[in-house]
């Protein structure tokens, strides 16, 4: 059995949904961060698989820069959590409901 | 080296005045005078010099160039050295030298000495550079300095609400005469592409049309106005008397306001191409000459006489630059500078003598507290009511004259010049009589005093002007105007009458002098009559046409002003723009409650507008 | 725009741009508060050392743009770092580089955060620089707003009690102008470019654009220069600006920023879109004049100085978009000059009333009076730059209104005899402010006795009299670097319209006049 770009997407839709589930049913902050991580992974995937299909180099190029985006997001996320938890003891988000209008 | 001679005519004064702003503080206080009065005086010499080859017939008109000033307009700072502005600079510089000289002795003691002498030599650098341009433009500059120099010697007593009102006042009206001055500017570069005298009035017959060169005079007109307090733009000139008396002696008596007349005869060339500017001109010298001596009729105030008195007469000079007799235009402007200056100069004096008093009701019997003073007003009092010999008969009659020469209608000019030159003569012997005959009537504790030899100098050298001044243009020796000949070369001249018609209107102005004299002397021989009747009130108030501008003007256009600023461009303007901003924040205070602060709200609302944007386009036929 | 010199060697505009930045990061590294004010004027007058050798070294009756630095950015977008200077630019550079440092030196009175402050200052100097100098539209764009971010802090930060409305209003109405500004870059840079949008200057010269085109980019970048200038009636953001503004803050919003806009409208209006702008010109000689008039009318009745300062700017701007629209060689250079001139006065006036301001802590009119008898030096030198404003020959107002007023006339001569109404009001609202200020006894005890200008006011205040002085007795060298500049403007003009400059005088070219 070969493994087609379709299995690619598929199993790329499927880490998207899990990720998707992941910022909309938990609380933890932590946890939705690592969500997000999977979220662009997921559609890393896809950007390689179509590439690779496409025999085009774009693909990962754009892979390059999601990561990087990616690598800068942790660190300036990571470092907003950490600060949030030290003051406020808690990593719930619906406990940070600072920004309501 | 007449350039050079003319250049340093100007530079002189200007440089007393740029030394004595620095250090007219910390000079002694005669010395600031001194000096000042050394600068004009160089200044009178550099230009009587320059002038003699003029007096000789050798001199050739020539032009001083400074600088390359504005060469889009392709006019230079230059100067034209004529035979009609040598005689300009000769009376301003030398009875600005007088004046100065005065002023050492009236301004003493005050405390802004150094500065009153920077803005006299300033004024007289103005005033040379007005009648020295040998372009519109540089006429122009001239012309708004010695607005300058009025407006800052006007209110030389700053502290005095009034003086300061009264600056800011002939300033302001002055500004109106030169939106005029600035149109006709517009008029002439757009004809002529050029400002330069010698250029304009050359190429004036081919360029402009009839229709043109009338816009142009009246525009010159409405310019002319404002500076020679004319009809209806007189009002500043009353209230400059607030200045101290040798400004209004130099300046809004012999000079400045005599800049209209100048630029009408020097712009001769035009309104000889303009009839009805030309026309218009007389008419509002004539109308105004007889308005303001009606007023000057009922005048209380020593100071405001004269000041009516100078209107009228410069009235007088417009009917005869507007009849065409420029040379009786300028010999009255010559002759008036003498015996006006020395009225002012000596009104100073009775004020000075008077600590500060100028309600002529207050004074009387003066004449042998200040013989001087009493001896050279007399001469300025006969000279101005037009008694022969004295300076005043023989050019107010040439103007006359004149303008009964030309026919017509011009002789209604003639008419109202003869009702006036009556009027001249009654409130010039109504003041004398107040200030100098009859019984003292001074308050008590002032102890008239006769004015220092400084003072009395300049009174006397310009007595003695106005008894010969009028010498240099008489019927039997014309040497003013061949010597002006050539300035007006071009220009179409009215003419002077001749033979018995001469004779029988000459003779006509002295008995209209000599009525006025009589009348009022009659009147004011033994006492002093009540004028406080209706007819007098009116006369006093200047008909109340002030009251009548200050409440259409300033009153009126104030509240203008203010709706538009506090209603129209406030709520108006503003208001839209402030009520976009607060439709804008209401708005989004309708839009808050959205915005619950849950993160996963948020979250929820991008996953469905994904959703919603990847079912849009499916939906529109796929991706 | 031909005859371009060779690029110079050495890249003295980038440098004349890059020598604020330089300065506020100088500033930034300071540790005692008392050096950063020196500092910073120090570093501002070595941005006006070079804006001086430029000046000189400005080659005289050349039209094109000299200095030229070109270096292409990134090719595919026709974005390029391309600076040049003319005689249109030349004097508003320098004029910019004249006024910081005094701004700077005026502006002892900020005690908050100094350091931001006079980083603000020198990030804004950098950005003005740099919308005078820049000729590529993207980069030119860049500038723009990079300049509103220092100028929004300066009032919003440093202001008076209203400061941040004032901030925000400021800050909206210019935005609103530049998002459309925006677009019209764009769209201007897709349709001018051959083989690929360009944003340079120069090449979109050449561009061909349809008669709709050109309304709607007219349209797109003259509605954010008229918000600029202001030209009526979108001026109401400029008095809240001033009043709440601090004294160098209004010196340079008045002094430069709105010049900024009359220069867009010359640079790019009147260069890219001529046959939009000779269609436009009765609507904007019209708001040109009711601005002239208007604005005078309302600064008469004005209680607080500044307030009344700004309107009379909306006044003098009002003569500037005259000029400009009056497409005369005339008025074109008595525009340019007139921008220098009013950034001369009108800065003048807003440094004496900051002035006045330290002393007493307060603008209204209503609380003066009598200053002259206590502050005679103070009183002189308002009325000596109040006349500047007005007008007066000898000093440099009146020759950029005579240009403005003369040059009009040929083209637009009902207008000129308007706007030369200006010319009463001006005095009307200058000089009765100095009689209710100055005149008069001393009717507040607060006033009794108040400090004369020490030697730093004046030391400030001198350079800008002495060029008053200078400008309005010998304008020709400004002018002579100005007429070529303007000149190829109009030549363009009458190359791509039917436009023609009108002839005056007896059947004489439009652009000579005969000695």
């Amino acid at each position: 059995m070969t493994v087609t770009p379709g299995w690619y997407m598929a199993l790329s839709a499927v880490l998207f949904v899990i990720g998707l589930s992941g910022i909309l049913l938990r609380r933890n902050a932590l946890v939705m961060f690592m969500s997000v991580e999977l979220m662009l992974n997921a559609v890393n995937l896809t950007f390689v698989a179509a590439g690779r299909e496409l025999l085009s180099i774009d693909g990962q190029v754009s892979v390059f820069f999601v990561m990087v985006v990616a690598a800068a997001e942790v660190v300036v996320g990571l470092a907003i959590i950490v600060a949030v938890f030290r003051r406020r003891k808690t990593a719930s988000v619906d406990e940070l409901a600072e920004l309501r209008g | 080296m007449t350039g050079t001679l003319v250049s340093l005519a100007i530079l002189l004064p200007l440089g007393g005045s740029v030394v004595l702003l620095f250090a007219g503080k910390r000079l002694p206080e005669p010395l600031a005078g001194v000096i000042a009065t050394l600068t004009v005086a160089g200044a009178f010499g550099c230009a009587a010099v320059a002038a003699v080859d003029f007096l000789t017939g050798a001199g050739e008109a020539l032009t001083v160039r400074w600088f390359d000033w504005m060469p889009a307009f392709g006019v230079d700072a230059s100067l034209g050295w004529d035979r009609l502005s040598a005689l300009m600079t000769l009376v301003v510089t030398g009875v600005g030298a007088l004046i100065h000289l005065y002023s050492i002795g009236y301004m003493k003691g005050d405390a802004r000495f150094g500065r009153f002498f920077t803005y006299l030599n300033l004024f007289i650098a103005s005033m040379l550079i007005l009648v020295l341009a040998d372009n519109f433009a540089m006429l122009f500059v001239g012309w708004e300095l010695v607005g300058l120099c009025s407006y800052l010697l006007i209110s030389f007593w700053f502290e005095r609400e009034t003086a300061a009102a009264a600056g800011k006042k002939a300033f302001i009206v002055n500004r109106v005469g030169d939106v005029g001055f600035i149109v006709a500017l517009m008029v002439v570069f757009a004809h002529f592409g050029s400002f330069r005298f010698d250029t304009v009035f050359e190429s004036a017959p081919e360029v402009l049309t009839t229709g043109t060169a009338t816009a142009i005079g009246l525009l010159l007109l409405v310019g002319a106005a404002g500076k020679s307090a004319q009809l209806p733009l007189y009002v500043w000139l009353p209230d400059a008397m607030e200045g101290p008396t040798p400004v209004s002696a130099l300046i809004h008596a012999a000079t400045m306001v005599t800049a209209g007349v100048y630029m009408v005869a020097r712009t001769g060339a035009i309104f000889g191409m303009a009839p009805i500017a030309a026309g218009t001109v007389a008419v509002v010298g004539a109308a105004t000459a007889l308005y303001a001596a009606t007023i000057a009729v009922a005048q209380t105030d020593i100071k405001r006489v004269l000041a009516y008195s100078t209107i009228s007469q410069l009235g007088y000079m417009f009917m005869g630059v507007g009849a065409a007799a420029y040379v009786a235009g300028v010999f009255h402007l010559m002759t008036h500078s003498f015996f006006k200056a020395l009225l002012f100069l000596g009104a100073g004096s009775v004020i000075h003598g008077m600590h500060g008093e100028q309600d002529m009701a207050k004074m009387g019997g003066l004449r042998r507290k200040m013989p001087a003073t009493f001896a050279t007003m007399t001469i300025a009092w006969l000279a101005i009511s037009g008694i022969p010999p004295l300076a005043g008969f023989w050019s107010k009659d040439e103007i006359l004259g004149t303008v009964f020469e030309r026919g017509g209608a011009w002789t209604v000019l003639w008419g109202v010049g003869l009702l006036t030159a009556l009027l001249t003569a009654f409130y010039m012997t109504r003041m004398m009589w107040l200030t100098f005959f009859g019984e003292p009537r001074w308050d008590d504790g002032v102890h008239p005093h006769e004015s220092p030899a400084v003072m009395t100098i300049p009174l006397l050298a310009l007595a003695g002007l106005s008894v010969v001044g009028g010498l240099v243009n008489t019927p039997f020796r014309t040497t003013l105007e061949h010597f002006l000949d050539p300035v007006f070369d071009a220009v179409r001249l009215a003419h002077v009458p001749t033979g018995s018609t001469a004779v029988a209107l000459a003779g006509a102005s002295v008995i209209a002098a000599l009525i006025g004299i009589g009348l009022a002397a009659l009147r004011y021989r033994d006492r002093v009559p009540d004028e406080t009747g209706f007819a007098w009130r009116l006369m006093g108030r200047g008909y109340y046409v002030d009251d009548v501008y200050g409440q259409v003007f300033a009153r009126s256009g104030k509240l203008a002003a203010a709706w538009l600023a506090f209603r129209f461009d406030a709520r108006g303007i503003d208001g839209a723009v402030e009520g976009m901003g607060a439709l804008t924040r209401k708005t989004g205070g309708w839009l808050r409650p959205i915005q619950t602060g849950f993160v996963r709200t948020s979250a929820a609302g991008v996953v469905l507008g994904a959703v919603a944007l990847l079912g849009w386009f499916l939906w529109r036929g796929g991706l | 725009m031909s005859g371009e010199r060779a690029p110079m060697t050495f890249p003295i505009l980038s440098v004349i741009i890059a020598l604020p930045v330089a300065g506020a990061l100088v500033v930034a590294a300071i540790r005692r508060k008392e050096l950063v004010l020196p500092v910073a004027v120090a570093s501002s007058l070595v941005t006006l050392g070079a804006a001086v050798w430029m000046l000189v070294d400005f080659q005289v009756g050349e039209a094109g743009f000299q200095f030229v630095e070109q270096a292409t950015w990134y090719q595919p977008w026709g974005v390029g770092w391309h600076l040049g200077v003319d005689g249109i630019s030349l004097l508003l550079v320098v004029l910019t580089a004249f006024l910081f440092p005094i701004a700077l030196a005026a502006s002892t009175a900020i005690t908050r955060r100094v350091r931001e402050y006079a980083m603000a200052m020198l990030l804004l100097e950098a950005g003005i620089l740099g919308v005078f100098l820049c000729l590529d539209l993207l980069v030119f764009f860049v500038f723009w707003e990079a300049m509103l971010v220092p100028m929004y802090f300066i009032i919003g930060v440093w202001g008076g009690e209203r400061r941040v409305h004032a901030a925000v209003k400021f800050f909206l109405f210019t935005a609103f102008g530049s998002a459309l500004m925006f677009a019209g870059i764009l769209a201007l840079g897709f349709l001018g470019g051959e083989g690929g949008p360009t944003f340079d200057f120069v090449r979109l010269l050449d561009a061909d654009l349809s008669r709709t085109a050109q309304f709607w980019l007219f349209g797109a970048f003259g509605l954010s220069f008229a918000i600029k200038v202001p030209i009526f009636p979108f001026h109401t953001w400029l008095p809240d600006a001033h009043v709440e503004a601090p004294t160098a803050g209004s010196v340079i919003l008045a002094g430069i920023l709105l010049k900024l806009g009359a220069y867009g409208l010359i640079r790019f209006c009147l260069s890219l879109f001529p046959e939009a702008s000779v269609s436009l010109v009765p609507v904007l000689a019209v708001l040109a004049v009711i601005g002239i008039v208007y604005g005078a009318i309302v600064a008469i009745v004005q209680t607080d100085v500044k307030r009344l300062v700004a309107y009379s700017s909306v006044s003098h701007l009002g003569f500037v978009v005259l000029g400009i629209f009056a497409l005369t060689s005339q008025g074109l250079q008595g525009g340019v000059l007139q921008m220098v001139n009013h950034g001369l006065t009108t800065g003048a006036l807003f440094l004496l009333v900051g002035m006045i301001y330290e002393r007493r802590h307060t603008r209204e009119i209503g609380q003066f009076g009598g200053l002259g008898a206590v502050m005679p030096r103070y009183a002189g030198i308002f009325l000596f730059v109040a006349f500047a404003s007005i007008g007066l020959p000898g000093l440099n107002g009146f020759i950029g209104e005579f240009f403005v007023l003369i040059g009009s006339y040929l083209s637009l001569p009902w207008y000129a005899v308007v706007a030369a109404l200006g010319v009463v009001l001006a005095a009307v609202y200058l000089l009765w402010a100095y009689q209710r200020m100055f005149t008069g006894p001393i009717t507040l005890e607060e006033n009794r006795g108040l400090r004369d200008l020490g030697v730093r006011e004046t030391l400030i205040l001198v350079p800008i009299i002495v060029l008053i002085l200078f400008l309005g007795i010998y304008p020709k060298p400004a002018l002579d670097r100005i007429q070529p500049s303007v000149d190829s403007v109009l030549q363009r003009i009458e190359q791509t319209t039917d436009y023609r400059v009108p002839d005056f005088g007896t059947g004489m070219a439009g652009y000579e006049v005969v000695p």
